[in-house]
């Protein structure tokens, strides 16, 4: 008979004939050991892509992540499951564009459907400034071999006739577009790499909060949890909106601020919206998912929040953005509404690095760009883990560089978290 | 959510814009361990879970600074103040201090 194992045509037609009564639960409910090499805290995307690269690539499957609810319950089933790698500055290019590519094999790597699709990210612009902004930035995308098209008026109203160019605020002149940018089913992302680190060793263990870390002589030597005590020689943290929390529970204070962004979706609809567009005058940006909804967001709340849910006015600014680029929207109804909690950094690039505590590593600080950095940032944190030394596509993501003046600020904000 | 403004009553939080922690104060400058304090003022957060003392700017209203103490995790109001109350009760505490 053939195996359910590996997922493939083959095991899905042999499941067919067989009723659907051969498949396996696609990770087992692992029950804590008293310790591991490595444990990681967060069973999110993140966490669960750092576990399966531990054991994949650098050959470590005494490995454990520990989550205080289920794997996937924060950010990564939250986000707009936007992917792209189009940045503009040197600390942040080699890095997102390292996601993209394993973005691109990730499927087979994981044999998991995460629905990658390149459908391209076509980022509007208003005006002359930001025309000679996004042809800079398009620019250095392509200096470093990442695809960049700078689209006028008219290549931009053949992909998309129906968007309001002659806005009198804000008229459509053109648009940046990263053909290879597009959207992955996000939840199918912490499942793959949930079912890839499993398979591979790694104990996945759910409900297990870390209530504290027990250091010894400033080394680490394990972790409490409400599941009990686990050891561990080395400890990475990747609990990006919680940082905070769980670094003060071993007696840091991090350059990070936690943020509520808001996500909606609406009803379904037939297909109209065949890739990912964002407006450039408001906050912006859509796509429509393969169930016909459209998946959009702007901005953050812009106060501190770890609750999960939004205000009114952000809503009705959100919805306003896509009103002004889109008025053939306005009579679709609005499905669900939900918030994420998100580390806001002091120049809104992340933290991949050592701590001051020998032993504990930490990973956060994404702001709003954590899901689309997730199979990098899982490989660069278990590459950190495994060697001891950072990643080299990661190596200006560090802790330190707040002290030294090393900031890597896209937008140019400086330490004003709620502006990144 | 809406916050009340001590001088123009309760209006929607659109009114208002947000700068952040406002147990965060400017460090002397002339003091030793400057360098160290600034780091910590420009750049480290406590990013409290639960009531936190907030600055709030009433942009659409009365220009005032406020501080706002909020709980992050549910966005419930306990108290605003003003700023200028607020930093007149730190000067006289820090004054009887000495």
């Amino acid at each position: 008979m053939l195996s359910s194992e590996r997922y493939s045509i083959f095991s899905v037609l042999a499941e067919a004939l067989r009723g659907q009564t051969g498949w396996k639960p696609a990770w087992r409910k692992a029950t804590p050991k008293p310790s591991y090499d490595i444990v990681i805290v967060g069973g999110g995307g993140h966490g669960l892509a750092t576990a399966y690269y531990l054991a994949k690539r650098y050959g470590n499957a005494n490995v454990a992540v520990v989550e205080k609810g289920w794997i996937g319950s924060g950010n990564v089933g939250r986000n707009t499951t936007i992917v792209r790698s189009n940045y503009l500055l040197p600390g942040n290019i080699p890095f997102y564009e390292t996601s993209m590519k394993l973005w691109e094999g990730l499927e087979q790597d994981l044999n998991y459907n995460a629905m990658v699709s390149q459908r391209g990210v076509l980022n509007l612009y208003h005006s002359d400034g930001q025309r000679d902004a996004y042809a800079r930035r398009g620019n250095a995308m392509r200096l470093h071999g990442i695809d960049a098209e700078l689209l006028d008026h008219n290549a931009v109203r053949a992909m998309y006739p129906w968007l309001n160019y002659d806005n009198a605020r804000f008229p459509i002149k053109g648009g940046l577009l990263q053909r290879r940018g597009g959207t992955v089913r996000h939840d199918a992302v912490a499942w793959g790499y949930a079912r890839g680190a499993d398979r591979l060793g790694v104990d996945i263990i759910e409900n297990a909060e870390v209530t504290g870390f027990r250091i010894e002589n400033g080394k680490i030597a394990g972790l409490e949890t409400t599941r009990g005590f686990i050891g561990a020689n080395k400890v990475g943290l990747a609990v990006a909106g919680n940082s905070s929390r769980v670094a003060a529970l071993a007696g840091m204070t991090l350059p990070i601020e936690s943020h509520v962004l808001q996500a909606f979706v609406s009803e379904g609809i037939k297909p109209f919206i065949d890739g990912v567009v964002t407006f450039g005058a408001g906050h912006f940006y859509i796509s429509q998912s393969d169930k016909g909804g459209l998946v959009f967001g702007g901005d953050i709340d812009g106060y501190n929040s770890y609750a999960q849910r939004g205000n009114l006015p952000v809503v009705e600014d959100v919805l306003e953005g896509g009103m002004a680029l889109m008025p053939r929207i306005g009579r679709v109804r609005l499905l669900r509404s939900w918030g994420g909690i998100m580390d806001m950094s002091m120049d809104g690039s992340p933290i991949i690095d050592r701590t001051p505590i020998d032993g504990l590593y930490f990973n956060g600080g994404w702001c709003y760009g954590g899901f689309k950095a997730t199979p990098a940032s899982g490989l660069c944190f278990a590459h950190l883990l495994a060697r001891g030394e950072p990643h080299e596509v990661a190596k200006a993501y560090r802790l330190d560089r707040f002290r030294t003046g090393h900031m890597i600020d896209e937008k140019g904000m400086g330490n004003q978290p709620n502006l990144h | 959510m809406r916050i009340t403004c001590p001088y123009c009553g309760e209006r929607g939080n659109d009114e208002f814009s947000y700068l952040g922690d406002a147990s965060v104060v400017r460090p002397d400058p002339a003091s030793p361990n400057a360098s160290e304090a600034f780091y910590d003022f420009a750049y480290e957060r406590r990013n409290v879970a639960g009531p936190m003392q907030e600055l709030w700017y009433h942009a659409a209203g009365c220009h005032a600074w406020l501080v706002v103490t909020r709980d992050t995790r549910t966005h419930e109001i306990f108290e605003v103040k003003s700023a200028q109350d607020v930093a007149l009760e730190r000067q006289k505490s820090a004054g009887a201090a000495q």
